[in-house]
């Protein structure tokens, strides 16, 4: 009898027991993961606790000493990166928008920061302009086109930074604290955006310790600590797992106040306003 | 204020000028309007007529022609004195104060106990010397201050400076601004935890471990920066956006320009 079952599409990333040392710290410890094509992925969990290293590895910046991790079924080392084409191609499938934008503003204006990607990855002129006026557009950041990165603020700086990837339409785009620094209406505008991709089926892998956008930005969560995955579920499943929350250090109880005026202290969720 | 916070002062004061450069370039004016490329051989062209003249009054207009530039630009007569007019005439003033007592010709005046003989022939060198020092540096400072850093970055690249040097030079004004940010803060933040004056031999030992932790801080960076320009698909070539586009009103200017210019050397002969 003939299989009518399609089989599954290759992980955009399956990570196999990888690890990845900074000298002595061990930063990744024999981590294993997968993210599927047109997925949500939120990675949780407290600083040093291994998120960002994971982000480099998956953007092909860094290099486990152990394990392997498989791009859309095809091995991500060292030595592919290097083959031109190769290099093009996942550059163009895969953007990264780092957490210090300053790290990620190196061109003198904002125009060419945002024309950076496309015209390494070697598009016709045309097409390069009208992509870029196209996303400065989106990005509502045309009026600072000629500006220097230097005289933004960090919410301009943040956007500009996502621009200079999205201009590239990538399939997978990596997060870094996206939220991270930003005033509550920078962060709610960059929220809203990162909700807006949802119908775009874009795979998106947001590093955050932000409880509170989780829900927002995510179909699934792995939370690590100490370079290892501690847990993995749906937003719902891992936040109501308090004793999981308090011990990967993403919850904490604080002091506050409530309407009649009690002060108490416990480890809750919550989106600032009591 | 020890020696260290005088040099970050003096250094964020220059990155302060810097700032009121780009402002002013961004400022609605007639050099702003114009295409770098024809700024720049504009200028070039009247800064060239001005060394060449040989008639002070052709060089006084030169000069007027720089003011009247300037007006039009919004770019106010107290700035240029600041920035040029006191400080080329300070320089150029120690170059040229021998000129009148040691050229000969005919004397015009004698200083009264010394009996130093002040020549007219070394007055009116003098005299070439400082106008033609401050035109042209009042004409350059007119183009500077009117284009912004990237535009005079592209007008580089226009003049065949290779592509990886304009690229450097672009990443190092914009990480300075970074740096010096950077430095301004460790100083505070000592000075904020810090009760009476420090011993030289402390002083010494503080200073050298913040320029330790700045120069590891600058390594960091310029990793992370190296990773970033990976990131989005560098690898070894870099490729920039030239992006000028030169508008009939570039080229009336620029037919301006050279109408000034040649005038200039025809009179000036």
């Amino acid at each position: 009898m003939e299989d009518n079952q399609t089989p599954a599409p290759p992980a955009v990333f399956d990570v196999r027991e990888i690890t990845f040392r900074y000298r002595q710290v061990t930063a990744l410890d024999h981590l294993s993961l997968a993210v599927s094509p047109g997925k949500r992925i939120a990675l949780l969990g407290a600083n040093g606790s291994g998120k960002s290293t994971l982000l480099r590895v998956l953007d092909g910046l860094a290099f486990p000493e152990k394990g392997e991790v498989v791009f859309f079924g095809e091995p991500l080392g060292e030595a592919r990166l290097q083959n031109f084409e190769f290099a093009c191609k996942f550059r163009r499938r895969v953007g990264l928008v780092f957490q210090n934008p300053d790290v990620q503003l190196f061109c003198p204006t904002v125009m060419d920061e945002v024309a950076f990607g496309p015209l390494q990855l070697q598009w016709p002129r045309e097409r390069v302009q009208e992509s870029v006026d196209k996303m400065l557009e989106v990005m509502k950041i045309s009026h600072i086109k000629d500006r220097s990165p230097h005289h933004l603020s960090t919410g301009e700086k943040k956007r500009v930074a996502l621009a200079s990837v999205l201009v590239v339409d990538p399939e997978v785009l990596l997060l870094d604290e996206p939220t991270a620094a930003l005033d509550p209406s920078s962060a709610s505008q960059m929220i809203d955006f990162l909700v807006g991709l949802r119908g775009e089926g874009k795979t998106v892998v947001t590093a955050t310790h932000d409880l509170d956008i989780v829900e927002d930005i995510a179909d699934e969560c792995f939370v690590f600590q100490a370079g290892q995955v501690a847990a993995q579920g749906t937003p719902n499943e891992i936040l109501s797992r308090q004793s999981l929350l308090e011990q990967t250090h993403l919850l904490h109880a604080h002091r506050h106040i409530h309407g009649n005026n009690v002060t108490h202290s416990h480890p809750h969720l919550h989106s600032h306003k009591h | 204020m020890n020696f260290l916070e005088n040099s970050l002062a003096g250094f964020l004061n220059a990155l302060e000028h810097a700032l009121d450069a780009e402002d002013l370039a961004r400022r609605r004016g007639l050099l702003q309007r114009l295409d770098p490329r024809i700024k720049v051989a504009g200028i070039a062209g009247l800064v060239i007529a001005a060394a060449m003249a040989r008639r002070l009054w052709v060089i006084a207009a030169i000069f007027a022609v720089a003011l009247l530039l300037a007006a039009a630009s919004r770019i106010s007569p107290i700035l240029l004195a600041r920035r040029v007019w006191i400080p080329v005439l300070f320089f150029t003033g120690i170059i040229a104060l021998p000129a009148p007592f040691v050229i000969p010709g005919r004397i015009v005046w004698t200083f009264p106990w010394l009996g130093w003989a002040v020549t007219a022939q070394g007055l009116k060198s003098a005299a070439f010397l400082v106008s033609r020092v401050e035109t042209a540096a009042t004409l350059s400072v007119l183009l500077i201050l009117s284009t912004p850093w990237n535009a005079v970055l592209k007008a580089l690249r226009m003049l065949r400076v290779p592509v990886v040097v304009v690229v450097i030079l672009g990443m190092a004004y914009r990480y300075i601004f970074l740096l010096l940010d950077n430095a301004r803060d460790m100083l505070e933040s000592r000075r904020s935890r810090m009760m009476g004056e420090m011993s030289g031999p402390d002083y010494r030992r503080m200073a050298t471990a913040s320029v330790g932790v700045l120069m590891s801080r600058s390594l960091q960076l310029g990793g992370d920066v190296y990773s970033a320009m990976l990131a989005r698909g560098f690898q070894g070539e870099v490729y920039v956006l030239e992006d000028f586009r030169t508008a009939a009103f570039d080229w009336v200017m620029l037919s301006v320009f050279a109408a000034l210019a040649a005038a200039a050397i025809y009179y000036g002969r």
